[in-house]
C-alpha cells in the first residue's frame, strides 16, 4: 500500500465520521455521535501515517521532501489540521453537533485532493525556490491558520442558524451549543487563526526576502492573504473596541473563510510568484 | 474606531483590484487589452501600479496615523492601569459577578486564609489578604502587564510600515545579467531603468543548471567571485534561496538564459566583433528615418532625433506573449524621453512586432535570422546568469516588527489581566467560601479557571 492509497481510505473514514456526526444531531443519537469521535481519531491516524509514508516515500525516490510542496500535500494537510482541531475543541466543550458541521470540510477538502482530476497526486521534486527551510514553517503556520478560520466559519453558520430560533422551538437546534458560546468560540477560533496566519505570512516574507530578494512583492497570493487579514483583523476590532456580537462577527468570519478559499483557490488563476500551489 | 474599521476594510477591497488587474506591464499590453478611454482612466488613477500609486499610499498613512493616534490615546489610561503600586480590588464588583463557585468549609476564615494565600500566590504571584464586614476575603491577580500586549502589536505595525518605507528611500532593487566568464560594476534598477554603480564587480564563472529525471529544474547555480580594486575578495556558489551578501548588498539568483549562439564567443573570434553584437534599426515614426546602431546587453543606446534611450537587457530562447511562445527574442526597456520606460519585446521572428505598440519610434532587430540560433551546438552554448540584486537598510526594522508582531498577538489573544476574589464569610463555627474572577479578555476560559480554582480549593 502507498500513502496515496492510504489518503484515499481516509477520505473515506473522514466522510463515515462527517456522517456519523450529522446522523447524531439530526436524529439526536449520542451513541452515533461517541461512535464518530472514534472513528474522526482513526481517519487521522491513517491522515498521520499517509503524510509520514508519503515523506519516506520522497525519499526513496531521492527526491526527500516535506509533503508539503503542492496542491495535493496541502490540502491532505489541512484536512489533518482542521480534524485535530475540532476533536481537541469537542474535548473541551464535551458538544458533537460542532463535527457535523466541522468534520464535512475535512472530508471535503480530502475528496477534492484525491478525486479532482486538477489535483496530482504524484510525488514531485521541489523546484529551485521551494528548497527552503522556511517551507515547512511557512506551510505548517499558513494552514494551522486557514483550519482555524474553517472551523470559525462553521461555527459561524452554526451561531446564524441558532440566534433565528431564540424560543428553541426547533428541534434540530436545540442540541447546539448556546448563543453565546457559538460566538465566543468563532472569536477564539479566528484568534488562533490570526496567530498563525500572521506567522504564515511573516515566514512567507522572510522566505521571500531570501529567495528573491524581496519580502513583499504584492504578488495575487500575498496581497490575498493580506487582504485576508485585514478582514479578521477587521474582526478582531470590531469585537475588542465596538463591541460587535452575534451576527454581525458571524457574517465577518464567514466573509473572511471567502478570503481564505480564494487565496488558496482562486488566486492560482491570477499570474504570479506563487504558482507552483495550483498542479 | 469606526475610521479603523473603515480604513481596513477598504484596504481590503482596494488590495482586489490589483490582484485582477496585471501590475506592471506593458503600456501597450494594456492599451489593446482595455481601449483608450478605460486605458486612460487607469493610468490616471494609477492601477496599473497600485500598490505605488498616491491614493493606496495616502490610505495606508492614514491607517499609520490612526493606529498611533489611537494607541497614544488609550496608551495613558492603560499605562495608570498596569503601573499601579497597590492595585486596588473592589470587593463589591466581584460580590455583583453572577458567576459564583460557593462551597463550604469547616474550619474558621483565619484558618482558611492561611490555607489559601499560599495557594493562590503560587498561580498568581500577587495576593492581598483584607478584612471585609463578613469575614475575610484574599484577593489576588495575575499578568496586569498583558494589557500592553495591543501596543506591541500596533508598534509592530508601524515598525513595518517604516521598515518598507526605510527601503524604498534608501535601498535599491535592481537586476543584472551577466554572461559566464563575464564581470559587471553596474546593475539596473528595476523600475526606473537606471544604472547603479556598486563600488564593486561581479564575476560570473560559472552557471549550471540541473534537471530531474522528468525534466523539472532542479537547481540553478552561479559561482560568484566578488572583485573589490581588482582582487578577488570574496567567493561564493548562489542558488536560488541561498544568496550572496556582501557589504549590504544581497545578489540573488533569479533567472538565466543562452547566450545567442552565433554571437562569437569570446575566446574563439576576438577580433572581428564584440561579442554578442545586436544590430537595432530604428524608425521615428515623425521623420520616418531609419537608423541602424549597434550595441551588445546592457549598452544604453542613445535613441536619434532625441527619442530617448533604449536598453537591451535580456536574451530569451522562448519568449511568451498573450499565452503565446513567439520564439527567440531580445528583451528591452525604452525610456522615452519626458516618459516613464516601457518594456519592449523584440521578437527575432516578427520584425514589425514592436509597431503594435504605436510609440513615437519603432525599433526590430536588423540582419538576424531565426535560423541561426541552432540549438545543437549544445558544447559551446554559452549561458548568462541573471541576478537580482538589491539592498535594504530597513529590512532588519522590518524583521524587528515581525518578532514584535508575533509576540505581541500571543499576547493581546492569549493572555489576559485576570483578577480572583476568595470570600471567606464566617457562618457559626463554618466558614462560606466565595470565589469569583474577572478577566479583561476571554471571558469564558475565566469562568472555567475559576470553578478549576474553586474545586481546588475545597479539597486543601
Amino acid at each position: 500500500m502507498n500513502s496515496s492509497v492510504l489518503l484515499s481510505i481516509t477520505t473515506f473514514i473522514y466522510g463515515l465520521a462527517a456522517f456519523l456526526y450529522i446522523a447524531s444531531w439530526v436524529f439526536k443519537k449520542p451513541l452515533s455521535g461517541r461512535l464518530a469521535f472514534w472513528v474522526a481519531l482513526i481517519g487521522v491516524a491513517g491522515n498521520t501515517a499517509g503524510i509520514i509514508m508519503r515523506w519516506v516515500e520522497s525519499y526513496r525516490l531521492g527526491i526527500g521532501h516535506a509533503p508539503l510542496s503542492n496542491m495535493y500535500e496541502s490540502l491532505v494537510f489541512f484536512s489533518w489540521t482542521i480534524v485535530i482541531i475540532y476533536l481537541v475543541i469537542e474535548r473541551q466543550y464535551k458538544n458533537a453537533v460542532i463535527g457535523a458541521f466541522a468534520t464535512p470540510l475535512a472530508f471535503l477538502a480530502m475528496a477534492y485532493a484525491s478525486m479532482s482530476p486538477n489535483v496530482s497526486d504524484r510525488i514531485q521534486p521541489l523546484i529551485p525556490a521551494l528548497k527552503s527551510n522556511w517551507l515547512i514553517a511557512h506551510v505548517i503556520s499558513c494552514f494551522l491558520g486557514y483550519a482555524g478560520f474553517a472551523i470559525a466559519f462553521a461555527i459561524s453558520f452554526m451561531y446564524l442558524f441558532k440566534q433565528r430560533d431564540v424560543e428553541g422551538k426547533s428541534n434540530l437546534l436545540s442540541h447546539f451549543p448556546k448563543p453565546h458560546v457559538l460566538d465566543e468560540l468563532t472569536h477564539q477560533m479566528v484568534m488562533f487563526g490570526f496567530l498563525f496566519l500572521s506567522i504564515g505570512i511573516i515566514t512567507g516574507a522572510v522566505w521571500a526576502n531570501s529567495a528573491w530578494g524581496s519580502y513583499w512583492s504584492w504578488d495575487p497570493k500575498e496581497t490575498w492573504s493580506l487582504i485576508t487579514w485585514f478582514i479578521y483583523a477587521t474582526l478582531l476590532h470590531a469585537r475588542m473596541m465596538r463591541g460587535w456580537y452575534g451576527k454581525r462577527i458571524a457574517y465577518l468570519a464567514i466573509i473572511g473563510f471567502m478570503a481564505v478559499i480564494f487565496t488558496y483557490f482562486g488566486v492560482n488563476y491570477l499570474p504570479g510568484l506563487h504558482s507552483y500551489g495550483a498542479g | 474606531m469606526k475610521l479603523t474599521v473603515v480604513l481596513l476594510l477598504s484596504l481590503a477591497a482596494t488590495s482586489i483590484v490589483g490582484t485582477i488587474i496585471p501590475q506592471n506591464e506593458n503600456p501597450a499590453a494594456y492599451f489593446r487589452a482595455y481601449g483608450e478611454f478605460v486605458y486612460k482612466l487607469f493610468d490616471l488613477l494609477g492601477i496599473f501600479d497600485m500598490y505605488h500609486s498616491w491614493w493606496f499610499q495616502f490610505l495606508i498613512l492614514l491607517l499609520t496615523i490612526n493606529i498611533v493616534v489611537c494607541s497614544i490615546d488609550r496608551l495613558s489610561a492603560t499605562w495608570k492601569i498596569v503601573f499601579v503600586k497597590n492595585p486596588k480590588f473592589n470587593l463589591s464588583r466581584f460580590r455583583k459577578l453572577s458567576q459564583k463557585e460557593v462551597f463550604d468549609n469547616k474550619q474558621k476564615p483565619k484558618e482558611l486564609v492561611k490555607v489559601y494565600e499560599p495557594f493562590i500566590f503560587k498561580h498568581f504571584g500577587y495576593t492581598r489578604a483584607e478584612e471585609t464586614d463578613k469575614g475575610l476575603c484574599v484577593f489576588a491577580e495575575k499578568w496586569r502587564w498583558t494589557r500592553f500586549g495591543v501596543y506591541t502589536v500596533h508598534l509592530s505595525v508601524v515598525l513595518l510600515l517604516i521598515g518598507g518605507l526605510i527601503g524604498s528611500l534608501f535601498g535599491f532593487e535592481g537586476f543584472v545579467n551577466i554572461p559566464e566568464g563575464e564581470k559587471v560594476n553596474n546593475i539596473r534598477i528595476r523600475n526606473t531603468g537606471q544604472l547603479r554603480s556598486l563600488g564593486f564587480e561581479i564575476l560570473c564563472d560559472d552557471f549550471d543548471i540541473s534537471f530531474y529525471d522528468n525534466g523539472a529544474p532542479k537547481e540553478y547555480r552561479s559561482s560568484l567571485t566578488i572583485i573589490e580594486h581588482g582582487k578577488p575578495v570574496y567567493k561564493k556558489d548562489i542558488i536560488v534561496n541561498d544568496p550572496l551578501r556582501y557589504k549590504g548588498v544581497n545578489i540573488f539568483q533569479s533567472s538565466y538564459g543562452k547566450m545567442p549562439s552565433d554571437a562569437p564567443s569570446q575566446d574563439k573570434v576576438p577580433a572581428r566583433d564584440s561579442p554578442g553584437e545586436i544590430t537595432l534599426n530604428f524608425t521615428s515614426k515623425n521623420s520616418g528615418k531609419k537608423y541602424r546602431i549597434k550595441t551588445v546587453i546592457g549598452k544604453v543606446v542613445d535613441i536619434p532625433e532625441g527619442l530617448g534611450k533604449f536598453v537591451i537587457v535580456e536574451y530569451k530562447e522562448s519568449a511568451e506573449f498573450g499565452g503565446q511562445n513567439i520564439g527567440h527574442a531580445y528583451m528591452g526597456i525604452l525610456t522615452p524621453k519626458g516618459k516613464n520606460p516601457v518594456n519592449i519585446m523584440l521578437p527575432l521572428h516578427f520584425p514589425n512586432f514592436d509597431k503594435m505598440r504605436r510609440g513615437s519610434i519603432v525599433i526590430s532587430i536588423a540582419g538576424q535570422k531565426a535560423k541561426t540560433f541552432n540549438a545543437g551546438k549544445k558544447a559551446d552554448q554559452r549561458y548568462y546568469t541573471g541576478l537580482q540584486v538589491t539592498n535594504d537598510p530597513g529590512v532588519w526594522v522590518v524583521y524587528t516588527g515581525f518578532i514584535m508582531m508575533i509576540i505581541g498577538i500571543l499576547i493581546t489573544f492569549f493572555m489576559s489581566h485576570q483578577r480572583v476574589c476568595i470570600e471567606i464569610v464566617k457562618s457559626g463555627n463554618k466558614s462560606k467560601v466565595i470565589v469569583t474572577g474577572t478577566a479583561n479578555k476571554n471571558k469564558l476560559a475565566m469562568q472555567q479557571r475559576i470553578k478549576k480554582i474553586s474545586d481546588q480549593l475545597a479539597k486543601l
